[in-house]
């Protein structure tokens, strides 16, 4: 069942993914995009990672997304019908170099696939066992709040920098 | 610190020994101080359309006045001290150097060397010859430089050669030697080029100069050959260990003596590279006698008695001192024959009498050569002094004529005893002693040298020293005659400066007669303190009424022992009896008469030649004109060596330089240009372009770390 | 499931890159960095189904890192269209000396 479901979503992703690429008009390629994170969402799932998922639509799919087609409107950029796809020589080196990127990672993992990271990764359930004791967002509180509470900081500190400069670039005046 | 100081007499305690050096740098730097002083003011004078008050009419300025206490106070301070020194060590029983140690000069790797002095026999020999007769040279300067615009310079430069001197006779390594050495040789420079303005005088201090480098290149070898074989570059511990360490006659120790022989061949001025010397003569006549007569050219003979141990080890190296010394003290002497220009005969004499001293150092009798070094220092600074005392009153007497006459010329001198009657007998004093007369001081230097060349015959390249002692003999006689030559055509016969010129000449100041007086007295009996055995118990000893026999010989043994040990060991002791028989009695009789007469015989035929003025002269021709000429080894070495180099020079500048290297390096900018050129082809200034050379870097990356 | 996860996440990155090469739009440029960064944290999550807890904080902070980012860099894209009135990266071509 979730064998089946993850090659469904996989499907989705990855064929919403290159849609995204390929559409011309930008609303629509953002459209395409909030459909790959929405099945990425579902993997996520999939992979025990409750709360992510549950971030994953709220923050990127509800929040960034929408961030991103008000910018579209805002510059009204859907009426803008010019060829936005390079073609010829820039396209043919693009689609090489990108395939050979993904040709390598592939080739990599594959080649890693019957003793993954040197035998490291067992299927212990060890995820499954700290979400049942501590439920889903329990589970991630403590590493979180104590093991990267400095990063934690730092990121809050991040976000607010992020405002203020995308408010001042933004601006008409300083 | 101290060396092993032992012995009946007790130890070698030394009186401020650095003060000897320090002295004359202090002068040196407060003299220096008064003439960047005047300097300024005297510009500044001229810039206002004066006239520099230290001119003529003028009240001297104090810039002016305190040199002359200041520059020959600090040499005859240290001259003092030196004698305390010297006294104490007499009292002492000295077997080893007394080393001082001041700081460490440099430590690089295993190399280290000490700023230190040696305090021995031998450095204090030549303390005392530098600063005394120095002492008395710079007196005399204080009369012979007394209008000169730059007295204050002159005694600074004069004083800084002192200093110099000083670093090379005491200093305990190669490398402090050296200092000194390259001091010495600077100081030289800046002196006879003193007249800068002087287009031909700067030229001679280039030419010494440059001259001076060929013989340091062997010295700075022989210095390389000697660390990388000994590890050191002390005296003592070289000396120490060089009889163990070096073959007898080793093609090392052979190459060192030849590259020390080749550099001091151009300090001391000797073949090949003795052509600067004469053009030296350029320099105030005070510089030529305290430079290039008395003290730096002996340099190359204090070194050869210094490294005594190395040159015993070298047979051949020692046999090529000699062979040069003699062809060099034959050579000059018969250029000397036929020199017009008092200063240049005394010169050509001095190139000859230094050939003396290598002669003696190279045989082995290295007590022998520093006992004509000190003898010379005396002689020849009296004589040089002399002839500045005339070319001093010649000048004048040709400056207040307006005369263009050449002040230098014997020719036009002549007659001169009336009007200087002391510098008349000092100077005959002199001749008498360079020409080897007894009692003088030469006859006993050089006879001894003469004597131990002959005393070689039957050892090792025993005919090479049989023709060694001919030459020596023959430049002897020659010396006689071209010395004479000089006394006859500057003091005797008619006047031939000039009849309003004639009444204008006049006697030397006492600050100038002085110092002339002590050093003719010097000349007597300076050559009484190494009278031979042979020579003090008979008849030309007074029977044993010299109390000082063979006394230099015994002094300077500590320091020359090893050597002679060395030589005694491997190549025989002297002989007791000249080349073709005779004991040293017989010859020292037979050389002080022959030169006797070869002193009156020439001094009669010189007086039978009528010598015109200069000016109404006509050059020599024949044999002559060769010697005139001198050989003509200046244009020999112009043709060979000096054009060759600047052809080559020029082939280096215009085709080498300009066109390879110039070439080579424009070429490569180029390249980097067009390099450059393609690499800003990929800098589009667009995005993509970057990002996408970004993803490759990424693939690369990724590529060496998954595979 | 774990190998054709990672798999997964790195087709999508492929995916990511060839939109970051062959579009001219900023924003979809823009666009496809995100989604190269959701490719990587599926990795992320992937992996730490059988690893620990980490992975997800890791995760975490990209997600946030991923908003600062988008904040500032659609401010930046507002900024520069004012300039030239288009997002089309062509003619940004001032990025060199």
């Amino acid at each position: 069942m979730a064998q089946i479901l993850f090659y469904a979503m996989a499907v989705v992703a990855l064929g919403s993914a290159v849609a995204m690429v390929t559409r011309k008009s930008p609303v629509a390629s953002l459209l395409y995009m909030v459909t790959t994170l929405a099945s990425l969402a579902v993997i996520f799932v999939l992979f025990e990672a409750h709360f992510l998922a549950a971030i994953q639509v709220i923050v990127y799919a509800g929040a960034i997304m929408v961030l991103f087609l008000f910018v579209i409107m805002l510059l009204n950029l859907g009426h803008d019908y010019r060829k936005d796809l390079k073609g010829g020589l820039a396209a043919v080196l693009s689609l090489g170099v990108s395939g050979a990127l993904a040709g390598l990672l592939v080739s990599h993992f594959r080649a890693s696939a019957p003793e993954p990271f040197a035998g490291r990764i067992r299927d212990s359930g060890i995820l499954e066992s700290l979400i049942a004791e501590k439920g889903a967002v329990g589970a991630m509180a403590r590493p979180l709040y104590v093991d990267y509470v400095v990063a934690f900081e730092v990121t809050g500190i991040l976000l607010l920098v992020a405002v203020v400069g995308a408010l001042a670039l933004a601006k008409r005046r300083v | 610190m101290e060396g092993d100081v032992h012995g009946a007499h007790g130890a070698f305690e030394p009186f401020l020994p650095g003060l000897v050096i320090l002295l004359p740098l202090v002068g040196f730097l407060l003299n220096g101080a008064l003439a960047l002083a005047a300097g300024r003011r005297s510009a500044e004078a001229v810039r206002q359309g004066r006239e520099p008050d230290f001119m003529h009419g003028h009240e001297r300025p104090l810039t002016h006045r305190l040199p002359t206490w200041i520059g020959p106070g600090v040499v005859g301070l240290a001259f003092v001290v030196a004698l305390i020194n010297f006294v104490r060590m007499m009292g002492a029983d000295l077997h080893e150097p007394v080393i001082r140690t001041y700081w460490t000069w440099m430590a690089t790797g295993s190399l280290k060397v000490e700023a230190a002095i040696q305090l021995d026999q031998l450095s204090m020999v030549m303390m005392l010859v530098v600063t005394g007769v120095g002492f008395l040279i710079h007196v005399f300067s204080v009369g012979y430089m007394g209008e000169d615009p730059g007295y204050p310079r002159y005694f600074a430069y004069l004083n800084l050669f002192v200093f110099f001197m000083l670093i090379l006779v005491m200093g305990a390594s190669f490398p402090v030697l050296f200092v000194g050495w390259e001091g010495v040789g600077f100081c030289s420079y800046i002196l006879i080029g003193y007249w800068f303005t002087d287009r031909e005088k700067a030229d001679a201090g280039k030419k010494a100069f440059i001259v001076n480098r060929i013989g340091d290149f062997g010295f700075l070898v022989a210095m390389f050959l000697l660390y990388t074989t000994f590890g050191t570059l002390n005296f003592v511990e070289i000396f120490d260990q060089a009889p163990s360490v070096l073959v007898y006659g080793g093609g090392l120790v052979t190459a060192v003596t030849l590259l020390l022989l080749l550099g001091a061949t151009g300090k001391s001025a000797q073949i090949p590279l003795y052509v600067w010397l004469p053009d030296a003569m350029a320099g105030p006549t005070p510089v030529s006698a305290l430079i290039h007569a008395a003290t730096m050219v002996t340099a190359g003979v204090y070194m050869v008695a210094r490294t005594s141990v190395l040159f015993a080890l070298a047979p051949a190296g020692s046999l090529a001192v000699a062979l040069i010394g003699a062809a060099t003290a034959l050579f000059a002497a018969t250029i000397g024959l036929a020199q017009y220009d008092i200063k240049r005969v005394l010169a050509y004499s001095t190139i000859s009498q230094l050939g003396y001293m290598f002669v003696g150092v190279g045989v082995g009798a290295y007590a022998a050569g520093i006992f004509h070094l000190m003898t010379h220092a005396f002689f020849k600074a009296l004589l040089f002094l002399g002839s500045g005392a005339v070319i001093h009153a010649m000048h004048h007497a040709l400056h207040h004529t307006h005369s263009q006459a050449d002040p230098q010329d014997m020719r036009n001198m002549g007659g001169l005893r009336k009007f200087m009657p002391i510098t008349w007998i000092v100077m005959w004093v002199a001749t008498l002693a360079i020409a080897g007369i007894w009692p003088f001081a030469g006859f006993f230097s050089k006879d001894e040298i003469i004597w131990y060349a002959g005393a070689r015959a039957e050892g090792p390249y025993g005919q090479w020293y049989t023709l060694i002692w001919v030459a020596c003999l023959a430049a002897a006689m020659l010396t006689a005659i071209y010395m004479t030559r000089l006394m006859v055509m500057t003091f005797h016969g008619r006047n031939r400066t000039g009849e309003k010129e004639a009444h204008h000449l006049h006697e030397a100041p006492p600050v100038m007669w002085v110092p002339l007086v002590v050093l003719a007295v010097l000349s007597v009996f300076g050559g009484w303190v190494n009278v031979p055995q042979a020579i003090q118990e008979s008849f030309l000893g007074g029977f044993g009424l010299l109390p000082m026999a063979e006394w230099l010989h015994h002094w300077l043994h500590p320091v020359t022992g090893p050597a002679e040990e060395i030589l005694t060991r491997y190549a025989g002791g002297f002989a007791h009896h000249a080349p073709f028989g005779g004991g040293e009695l017989l010859w020292a009789v037979l050389s002080t008469s022959a030169a006797l007469a070869v002193v009156l015989v020439s001094a009669r035929v010189v007086s039978g030649i009528a010598y015109k003025p200069a000016h109404e002269d006509v050059e020599p021709t024949g044999l002559r004109r060769v010697l005139y000429r001198k050989y003509y080894v200046d244009e020999l070495y112009d043709a060979l060596v000096v054009r060759p180099v600047v052809r080559l020079s020029r082939f280096a500048w215009k085709i080498v330089d300009q066109g390879i290297v110039d070439g080579v390096a424009n070429g490569l900018g180029y390249l980097a240009r067009a390099f450059g050129w393609i690499a800003t082809l990929f800098q589009t200034g667009s995005v993509n372009t970057y990002a996408f050379f970004l993803v490759v870097g990424v693939l690369v990356v990724l590529w060496r770390v998954a595979f | 499931m774990l190998i054709e996860a990672l798999i997964l996440s790195a087709l999508l990155f492929g995916v990511g890159t060839l939109g970051v090469l062959l579009r001219r739009n900023a924003i979809i440029m823009f666009l496809c960095i995100e989604l190269q960064l959701n490719a990587v944290n599926l990795a992320f999550v992937a992996l730490s189904r059988y690893l620990g807890i980490d992975g997800q904080v890791f995760v975490f902070f990209v997600m946030t890192v991923a908003a600062a980012e988008a904040a500032v860099g659609l401010a930046i894209i507002i900024s520069i269209f004012r300039h030239y009135e288009t997002v089309n990266v062509d003619n940004f071509n001032l990025l060199k000396w």
